[in-house]
């Protein structure tokens, strides 16, 4: 019996493979209609039956009466009452390309991977039980046939494991064969539509065969359901209530019901025929469930597990074919529900939690688009194992004791705590990643302590001491009784409390909390979805216009790049000229080309936009964006660094306009230095040809010529003694002589020496006695050189009637001198140039070269002081200033 | 009758020497050290020769040629060029204003005295 339901089961797969692999090829060549017919995909909802619904129907039938019917008219209510929500839903999956129900949380509140990777957790946690839940029925079920007792249903061997291998295998193999932007799986699906077939017809066929083969038509059946304790009616309706809304509310956020729900839909009208056929498939499922449940009751032993009243009642009558039937019914059920979860959750998990984390650790492969998707293929792949693998622990944890339906309604619940966030975010703009992060946090939590610990067992994850007492003895917080509310169905508890506490927190931190930017415009794409998007429309190429393209590359790419690029495509499409088709291959390799220079956002929107088969989602507007922040930031580099040119080039340009001006210096300086070298040389040589040469020269003559000589002479000397002593000074090489002395005798000293020169007027000095008490500490020679130069410029150039100087001293820390004449003093136009070299302000035969300001200039700097022309003064006036160092106190 | 040279030049010492030399070889020298009151006097009676310092103060040598040469009436007097600026530039600004000669401080008084002589005799 066994080897023959193992020979039947692995024809069953091999039929499945056979299936999905046709399903693949068909849609590969384009011939999916079929494939996408509403009934196909009302079909495929069908994983919302699984073992759950296929086996533990009769079993809750049997323990709680018409109880079962709950968790089927809650997904039939929402899809007749929430048609439109459901249409929502698949239109922002459509418009957004969402892949699951994380990557709907995620992008409705801002693309938060927060919420994603929440999302997913909650979801992998919710799915585990389940996934263990198929695996333990279908074990189970083996082991009923396996088994020579065919009531115990004890798990032997590790069964468990080699379905969980094999199932792992087929999803592995159909549902990553490719991977599709969309995350549509043809081959999948349609594999799960047939096996909803295959399982409605096992229970059908058991449910015909109990109704008309052992109770002899309706009204016997009937008869036996009034007889037996079934019959009355025991309906709570607190837990009628709260398993309708819970179910209903599962079948919006159950991963794998939003796979086929939204993820594989590919026309909105489908919604349609599946909301009046899906309420029928579910009718016609649990239509024998009762006759089932109470046939079994009346024929089989007590104790046997109700569970599986739908094998055991056709074993018991000796009908093995349909005992095979019903259980390939069963297997059908939890294989699909195994296959479709673990895409959803592989999905998830890879999206959202793999590829973050490998795109963080390895930047560098995030643009060749070859790796990330084997990378992504294997996450997948290893995703999916993961999950399959977490179900078996799971089972084996658990113990695989607790009934199938309870089970169930932990994972309900706990998914459920998706919807607030879901409904809130598609209809309710205020709705932001705050609030959706506090409601999850408290639904999720709230669930994991109230009902999915305590679901292992008192004592196995929570301390049994806490489920009677509360944590460490506070009443109000026992996990089943929560602010001491006590008595009520752990479930109705957990599904109050947590569904509560979600909505009033997601609420709350809504208000409470400001949304970002992308935030708000994704709010505004989901609540106004139908605004923002018209109805169906398939990307097509037709209606390119290849001309646009080109002249859209060409500006971007440059004319020659652009013609090269559809040249060659052109003549691998096989056509002649430079126009390639828009074929689909064609897009996808110009993109691709745009994308190296515009980015990856911006030439998707662009070729988008030609092609028109795709409105440009406010995703890719963001992603221009972005782009274009990278573009600004680039060109203001560029900018800076053309500015920085700029800078280098003004700097240049200074320099070497300084260099010019040096240049034009020089040549001024050796001009006039030629012309007063060679002015006195003229005198000197002219004169002295004269006494050579003239014969009979009087003696007065020959002594005023004599004299001449002489005085040019003297002037030559001095000019040259100025010009080395300048040179000297400019170029720093002069060496200090520093001793005390009082200002007073540097003063006399000078006033004497000027008067020595026999040239120029007699000039009466006063000298401020001040200076008498004044103690330097400098050059007092260099110093002396100064005061010579002052006194004796007054001497030459005074032009009052009667010279006088004033001397004046004021000391301090710096000692300022200044010297005052009477005269007419310098023009302003004069006090700019007199300290420049060869700046002779007045062209009277002074015997001057213009150098001596020039070095006293030179000295007074050298000497750590400075010296300049005081105007305002009346007469002439010069200032002296000695810095403090060289203004000694007294010793 | 004396042929009469102006002579225009700051330099007293020069001046003094330069007139003696002249003087000796019996020309007529009128001295000028200020170019202002030397173009009005040139206007006044127009002389046969005339030497011009470059720097001189108020006006430069070259700015009382171009007045000298604009005039109708001085534009064919002989003009020698004393500078004490020897560079080449000095040189070629000075050829290319249209002096008659050009000579560079120091000279040698024969040298003078034959320049001198050489426009006086050209000139007539």
């Amino acid at each position: 019996m066994l080897n023959t339901l193992v020979a039947v089961c692995s024809l069953y797969v091999l039929f499945l493979f056979a299936i999905a692999f046709a399903a693949e090829r068909a849609a590969m060549r384009g011939q999916a209609r079929w494939l996408r017919s509403p009934l196909v995909y009302t079909l495929s909802l069908s994983i919302y039956c699984t073992a759950w619904t296929f086996y533990g129907a009769v079993g809750s039938a049997v323990r709680s009466g018409f109880e079962y019917l709950a968790i089927y008219l809650g997904p039939s209510l929402a899809l007749m009452g929430w048609w439109w929500i459901l249409r929502k839903l698949v239109r922002i999956g459509r418009t957004q390309r969402l892949t699951s129900v994380a990557d709907l949380i995620s992008a409705r509140y801002g693309k938060s991977n927060l919420l994603a990777v929440g999302v997913t957790i909650l979801a992998v946690v919710g799915t585990t039980p389940y996934i263990a839940l198929q695996l333990q029925s279908v074990t189970v079920s083996f082991e009923v046939f396996g088994v020579g007792d065919l009531f115990s249903g004890q798990e032997t061997g590790y069964t468990a494991l080699w379905v969980a291998a094999g199932l792992a295998l087929f999803t592995v193999i159909f549902g990553t064969r490719n991977l599709d932007a969309n995350e549509r799986h043809n081959g999948v699906v349609m594999a799960i539509a047939v096996e909803a077939v295959v399982k409605l017809c096992a229970l059908l066929a058991v449910g015909i065969f109990v109704v008309w083969g052992l109770s002899g038509g309706i009204s016997g059946t009937l008869a036996r359901i009034d007889a037996s304790p079934l019959g009355e009616w025991r309906i709570d309706g607190g837990r009628w209530t709260g398993m309708i809304v819970l179910s209903g509310a599962a079948f919006l956020c159950l991963p794998r019901i939003f796979q086929v729900l939204v993820v594989e839909n590919d026309n909105e009208t489908h919604l349609r025929t599946a909301s009046w056929a899906f309420p029928l498939y579910l009718g016609l499922m649990s239509l024998f469930v009762v006759p089932i449940a109470v046939t079994g009751l009346e024929l089989l032993p007590a104790g046997s597990n109700p569970d599986l009243f739908v094998l055991t009642v056709p074993m018991s009558q000796g009908r093995d074919g349909l005992a095979v039937l019903s259980f390939l019914g069963g297997f059908s059920s939890a294989t699909s529900m195994v296959i479709v979860a673990a895409i959803a959750l592989s999905t998830m998990v890879s999206n959202h939690v793999v590829m973050p984390l490998f795109l963080r650790y390895a930047q560098s492969g995030a643009t060749v688009s070859g790796d990330v998707r084997h990378v992504v293929l294997l996450a997948r792949r290893l995703s999916i194992i993961g999950v399959v693998m977490l179900g078996y622990l799971y089972y084996r944890l658990s113990g695989g004791g607790a009934a199938l339906a309870s089970i169930g309604e932990v994972s309900f619940a706990g998914v459920a705590q998706v919807l607030p966030a879901m409904l809130g975010g598609i209809f309710w703009r205020g709705g932001s990643r705050i609030g959706a992060l506090t409601g999850l946090t408290l639904g999720f939590g709230c669930w994991g302590y109230t009902l999915f610990l305590p679901s292992f067992g008192a004592g196995v994850l929570l301390p049994e001491a806490w489920l009677l007492d509360g944590p460490f003895g506070i009443g109000w917080l026992r996990p089943q009784a929560l602010f001491g509310i006590a008595g009520i169905d752990p479930l109705l508890h957990t599904v109050f409390w947590s569904l509560t506490l979600n909505t009033g927190g997601f609420v709350l931190a809504s208000l409470a909390s400001f949304p970002g930017p992308l935030e708000r415009l994704q709010g505004a794409q989901f609540v106004n979805v139908f605004e923002h998007s018209t109805g169906p429309r398939r990307w097509s190429g037709k209606v390119a216009q290849a001309e646009d393209l080109m002249i859209m590359a060409q500006r971007i790419m440059g004319a020659r790049d652009a013609q090269a690029l559809f040249e060659r495509e052109a003549q691998r499409q096989g056509l002649g000229g430079t126009l390639p088709a828009p074929t689909p291959d064609f897009l996808e390799t110009l993109e691709r080309e745009l994308a190296g220079s515009v980015g990856a956002a911006t030439a998707h929107a662009m070729v988008g936009q030609i092609v028109g088969g795709m409105s440009v989602s406010v995703e890719e507007l963001m992603a221009v964006a972005d782009e274009t922040a990278q573009l600004m930031e680039y060109s203001a580099r560029l900018e800076a660094q053309s500015q920085e040119l700029a800078r280098t080039a003004a700097q240049l340009r200074e320099a070497n306009a300084k260099l010019t001006r040096l240049s034009v210096q020089k040549d001024a300086f050796l001009s006039q230095i030629s012309h007063e070298l060679r002015t006195p040389m003229t005198s000197i040589r002219a004169f002295s040809e004269i006494l050579r040469d003239t014969e009979g020269l009087e003696p007065e003559a020959q002594n005023k010529y004599a004299s001449i000589i002489h005085d040019e002479a003297v002037r030559l000397t001095r000019l040259l003694d100025d010009l080395l002593d300048l040179s000297v000074l400019e170029n720093g090489q002069v060496n200090l002589n520093l001793r005390k002395g009082i200002l007073a005798d540097v003063l006399d000293r000078a006033v004497a020496a000027a008067a020595a020169d026999e040239h120029g007027a007699r000039v009466k000095i006063w000298c401020d006695p001040v200076a008498g008490e004044v103690w330097l500490d400098t050059d007092l020679d260099r110093l002396s050189q100064v005061f010579i130069n002052l006194v004796a410029n007054t001497r030459k150039y005074c032009d009052a009637a009667q010279p006088q100087l004033q001397i004046r001293v004021r000391p301090g820390a710096r000692v300022v001198i200044d010297f005052i004449d009477n005269g007419s003093g310098l023009s302003p136009e004069a006090q700019d140039v007199i300290f420049e070299k060869f700046s002779r302000v007045s062209d009277q035969k002074a015997g001057g070269a213009g150098l001596g300001l020039a070095i006293c200039r030179q000295i007074m700097t050298r000497l750590g002081g400075e010296i300049s022309y005081l105007p305002g003064q009346g007469g002439a006036a010069f200032r002296v200033i000695l810095p403090a160092t060289y203004a000694a106190a007294a010793p | 009758m004396a042929k009469r040279v102006m002579l225009i030049e700051d330099e007293p010492n020069i001046i003094e020497a330069i007139s003696f030399i002249l003087s000796r070889e019996g020309l007529d020298v009128e001295t000028h050290a200020d170019g202002t009151t030397a173009n009005d006097r040139l206007r006044a009676r127009v002389p046969d020769l005339v030497i011009l310092d470059v720097m001189l103060p108020g006006k430069s040598g070259y700015d009382i040629l171009r007045e000298l040469r604009e005039d109708t009436a001085t534009a064919g007097v002989p003009v020698l060029m004393l500078t004490a600026r020897g560079q080449s530039r000095d040189r070629e600004m000075a050829e290319r204003s249209g002096v008659s000669a050009y000579m560079t401080k120091p000279f040698s008084n024969a040298e003078m005295l034959g320049q001198v002589r050489d426009l006086l005799a050209s000139a007539v």
